[in-house]
């Protein structure tokens, strides 16, 4: 089949990828650029594990044809912070024991932020409806809840 | 359309182990030249945290920080037999093997110790990554130092060996008779909910529960099994099953839009208190508790329905359709 | 109870910057180069005979690399339980002969792409011959003499020592219902369930130059899947190096020995690495489940509260084949009576045999499934005779030094205790005389 290139900025940086035109974003994020933290959980637009950011918006990368994000830019979890420079809400989640087996969280803490990017002081009931697209098995999501709660405040009191 | 409010409670024993036991552990623990420890596994975490709990056993019994504790798990080639994570019996099991290894290896360390601090393994203390002799606090060797010299100066090893096992249980099978479990942990759930007489909805407002379980190692990942399991037992008592028509096979589920388990919206208030009477065979007398907390919500949920709205939904999982049936059938005298 | 230094502290997760950076590794996040995809052929019905499997026109296809079938497993059993003692060999690999559920594996396409192995899958689905057969699928049915045998021992229920149940016998049942002032039946079922964890099943199988396998699996269970492949496939278990360890959620769903021998094999055929990863949808439909359960409880209880007799009987549909059922149901068995003083007890419990997706182990094994129906009941039992259920359960809860129908001594008991403070959690005030209640208030001393 024919490839196609697609440039997007990734993380802040500008990347180029050659692909198959139907390659899924989630496929092209792990199996082209090597970048893990999004997850592969269903493949059917369910769970949320695959959850990044275009253009500050949550999307299901699982569903999402890579050519469609051509121009636009494209965050995920690598994308937001490290160990020794974490994001306030990396923070929060290690802080609040908020990832047990870990597989959702990436997909979580990416629609935390967009929440928080357009909404800093958020109610819980936003919180719990802004996340509703992200399946949890393990945690029972109120640690989640509890850590994104403390996250805005810390990202409030900075500001 | 009403909704009616209800309460419903259930107790519950949960057994720790596989049934009948003969369900081993093993682990190898080493230390290195410049004191860290290095715990060997083929024990597997599920997210549950057996990394972080038995790092803390590990530090317990040793004596020293967490930090001087590093957990490898699992690989065959490099740590020995495991049965496996399930039937609550990871931090059981597995934390009695490496207690056992553990204080092998710091009967080594004190050996070594005592000689460089010419004092009597028996009057030697691990605390903080020192060695200090009972009552003369000035007179220690930090275990760094220590173990550097069992290395190159005295040629000791500073190592453990542990297994846990109960001996596998006969059963009989005449009369059943036999011995299941090592020890019971134990829990009492209250749930608080809602039932739409019109909608046959049913809103899980509240799951408090009590929940003994020997000790806990850390108390918020214990939090974690309750919160984790209140939401599954919640779910398992109202949204899933794998054939909605069973026993027929029809519309199977395949995805998570045929097969529901909760969002965060879907989540109640949770509260709980958590009790500790040690068990006499766990390792600080913990039971174990990543199974029990998603059963007695669900019972708890079944007999607050009840509590509601007088109909007795026994056939999980408890639908708005069953539940309506159900009111259905009262309402006509049945 | 004694202090302690790091024990009952909150320390953080040593895997929490891992999990919340994404750098924790998964089995799926295992890649090597010239890796190979594996997908499955199922079958597409319940119950039926294979005629034909036509495996030619998938090998021709651009970008397959093998095609394994029965003829390739070395030792065609999954036979988890020959490891802890319990026969017969019941469950093919991969199946040759005969299905028995829908979903069932009978080859494997080994591909360059994942979906050059699943378009070569459809294609092998799309020449399958197989003829259906009828399923059975009520265990109340298939447990009749008149039912076809799906197993080939003749019957559908699993044979524990020469008898179709476990069964528990305590005391005299028949007498304490005829001394209760009152008998309280009630049936219970649960349907199957998924453990559903975030994480599909996955394997990356790699075979090392010295002719070992490295093996990626998330198994809850690395030398239990190791011993099982090793027979699988008829070497030592030590060819075979498992790493594992970090698993995203598992609840007992990642228990059975379902990815590792056939990754194995296609690598072995292939000389190169394989990674399998199952779909969502497989996960849900094909993976092992809990199992649906049937109780059925009848009571004899006394007018002050006490429950005297207890009769059980309980169906379990182990799905089409064994995987962990047998052990499940005598686990069940030994909790069917509760965890409350009852002097006489009878339960049977059936381990039954039905044309659909296997049941496994899942979070509380048998246990989950008796708990929902001891609590429904005691509260029944409680509206029956007009008592309050805190107060039910108290009186009957089992107190240290008692004797269990298992025959062994309670000990470790503090159901009266979590009861004690759940009431007070909730605010409920209970009565003085139930307040005075402890799990050490029985004097007596039971014999075995």
């Amino acid at each position: 089949m024919a490839t196609i290139t697609v440039t997007f900025q990734l993380n802040g940086k500008t990347t180029a990828l050659a692909v198959e035109p139907l390659t899924t974003l989630r496929t092209a994020l792990r199996e082209h650029l090597h970048l893990h933290a999004t997850k592969a959980g269903c493949g059917q637009g369910g769970c949320g594990s695959c959850t990044v950011l275009v253009d500050g918006e949550p999307i299901l990368s699982c569903l999402l044809p890579v050519a469609l994000v051509e121009g636009q830019s494209v965050t995920t979890l690598e994308g937001i912070g490290g160990p020794g420079e974490l994001h306030p809400l990396q923070a929060a989640f290690y802080d609040h024991f908020a990832a047990q087996c870990g597989y959702c969280t990436s997909g979580m803490i990416l629609a935390a932020k967009a929440l928080l990017d357009r909404n800093p002081t958020p109610s819980r009931e936003e919180i719990m409806e802004a996340l509703s697209g992200n399946l949890c098995r393990c945690t029972g999501y109120l640690p989640i809840i509890e850590a994104i709660e403390d996250a805005a405040r810390q990202m409030e009191a900075v500001v | 359309m009403t909704i009616h409010r209800g309460r419903g409670i259930a107790s519950v024993n949960y057994p720790t182990g596989m049934n009948l036991g003969g369900d081993p552990s093993q682990a190898l623990i080493f230390c290195q030249p410049t004191g860290g420890f290095s715990v060997k596994l083929a024990s597997t975490d599920l997210g549950q945290g057996l990394k972080t709990v038995i790092g803390q056993i590990a530090a317990e019994t040793l004596g020293v920080p967490l930090d001087m504790v590093v957990i490898d798990t699992g690989d065959t080639d490099s740590a020995p037999h495991c049965m496996g994570t399930f039937a609550s019996r990871g931090t059981h099991r597995i934390g009695n093997a490496v207690i056992m290894a553990a204080k092998e290896a710091k009967k080594a360390l004190l050996e070594v110790a005592a000689e460089e601090l010419e004092a009597a393994p028996e009057d030697l203390v691990v605390a903080d990554g020192e060695v200090y002799v009972k009552g003369m606090p000035s007179r220690k060797k930090s275990v760094f130092d220590v173990a550097l010299a069992a290395h190159f100066k005295h040629g000791k090893t500073i190592s453990g060996r542990g297994i846990f096992m109960k001996p596998k249980s006969p059963i009989d099978p005449e009369t059943g008779a036999c011995d299941p479990d090592s020890t019971e942990a134990h829990a009492t759930t209250v749930a608080d909910v809602e039932v739409d007489d019109e909608t046959g909805e049913v809103r899980v407002v509240r799951l408090s529960s009590a929940y003994e379980v020997g000790r806990q190692v850390n108390p918020e990942m214990v939090r974690g099994q309750i919160v984790g399991g209140s939401v599954m037992g919640m779910a398992h008592a109202l949204m899933e099953t794998v054939f909605p028509y069973y026993p027929s096979l029809e519309h199977h589920t395949g995805s998570f839009s045929e097969y529901i388990i909760p969002t965060a919206m879907d989540v109640p208030e949770i509260q709980s208190v958590v009790l500790e009477y040690p068990s006499s065979n766990g390792p600080y007398g913990v039971k174990g508790v990543g199974e029990m907390t998603a059963n007695s919500p669900i019972p708890a949920i079944v007999n607050a329905i009840y509590d509601a709205v007088g109909v007795w939904i026994t056939d999980l999982p408890v639908t708005p359709e069953k539940v309506l049936r159900a009111l259905e059938q009262k309402a006509a005298g049945n | 109870m004694k202090q302690l230094g790091i024990v009952g502290q909150s320390v953080k997760r040593r895997d929490g910057v891992g999990h919340v950076t994404g750098q924790t590794q998964y089995v799926d996040d295992v890649f090597y180069p010239n890796m190979l995809w594996l997908q499955m052929v199922r079958s597409p019905v319940a119950r039926g005979k294979i005629r034909r499997i036509d495996t030619s026109r998938a090998e021709a296809m651009p970008g397959v690399a093998a095609v394994i079938t029965a003829q390739d497993v070395p030792n065609n059993w999954y036979t988890i339980l020959c490891l802890i003692g319990i026969e017969p060999n019941d469950e093919p690999v991969l199946a040759h002969e005969e299905v028995m559920y829908e979903g069932e594996p009978i080859c494997a396409v080994v591909a360059e792409t994942e979906d050059i192995a699943r378009e070569a899958a459809a294609q092998i689905l799309l020449d399958l011959d197989i003829e259906e057969q009828p399923p059975v699928l009520d265990v109340e049915y298939a447990i009749r003499p008149e039912a076809p045998a799906i197993k080939k021992w003749g019957n559908n229920t699993f044979m524990y020592d020469g008898m179709n149940h476990r069964r528990l016998r305590f005391g005299d049942v028949e007498a304490g219902f005829a001394q209760a002032d009152y008998i309280v039946e009630g049936t219970y079922q649960l349907s199957p369930i998924e453990h559903a964890p975030i994480e599909t099943h996955v394997c990356v199988v790699k075979p090392e130059p010295d002719g070992r396998l490295t093996v990626h699996t998330n198994t809850q269970a690395l030398y239990f899947t190791m011993d099982n492949t090793a027979i699988i496939l008829k070497v030592p278990s030590n060819r075979l190096r498992m790493i594992g360890g970090t698993v995203g959620g598992g609840f007992g769903g990642k228990v059975d020995v379902i990815t590792e021998p056939i990754t194995c094999i296609a690598a072995m055929k292939t000389r190169r690495p394989v990674k399998w990863r199952w779909s969502r949808e497989e996960e849900f439909r094909y993976s092992s489940t809990r199992a649906a359960v049937k109780m059925e409880y009848k009571d004899g209880v006394m007018k002050d509260g006490r429950i005297v007799a207890r009769k059980v009987r309980s169906l379990q549909d182990a799905g089409a084949y064994h995987r962990h059922s047998p052990y499940g149901v005598q686990k069940h068995m030994a909790n069917l009576p509760g965890p409350y003083n009852i002097p006489n007890v009878w339960v049977d419990a059936y381990c039954v045999y039905t044309n659909r997706q296997p049941s496994s182990a899942m979070r509380g094994f048998g246990v989950t499934e008796a708990s929902f129906a001891i609590e429904v009941q005691m509260d029944r039992i409680a509206r029956t005779i007009g008592m309050d259920p805190w107060e039910i359960r108290l009186i009957n809860a089992y107190r240290n030094g008692q004797m269990r129908p298992v025959r062994k001594i309670v000990e470790d008991a503090t159901l009266v205790e979590t009861l004690q403070a759940a009431a007070q959690l909730v605010g409920h005030e209970l009565p003085e005389h139930l307040r005075a209640m402890s799990s050490d208030d029985y004097h007596g001393r039971d014999e075995r």
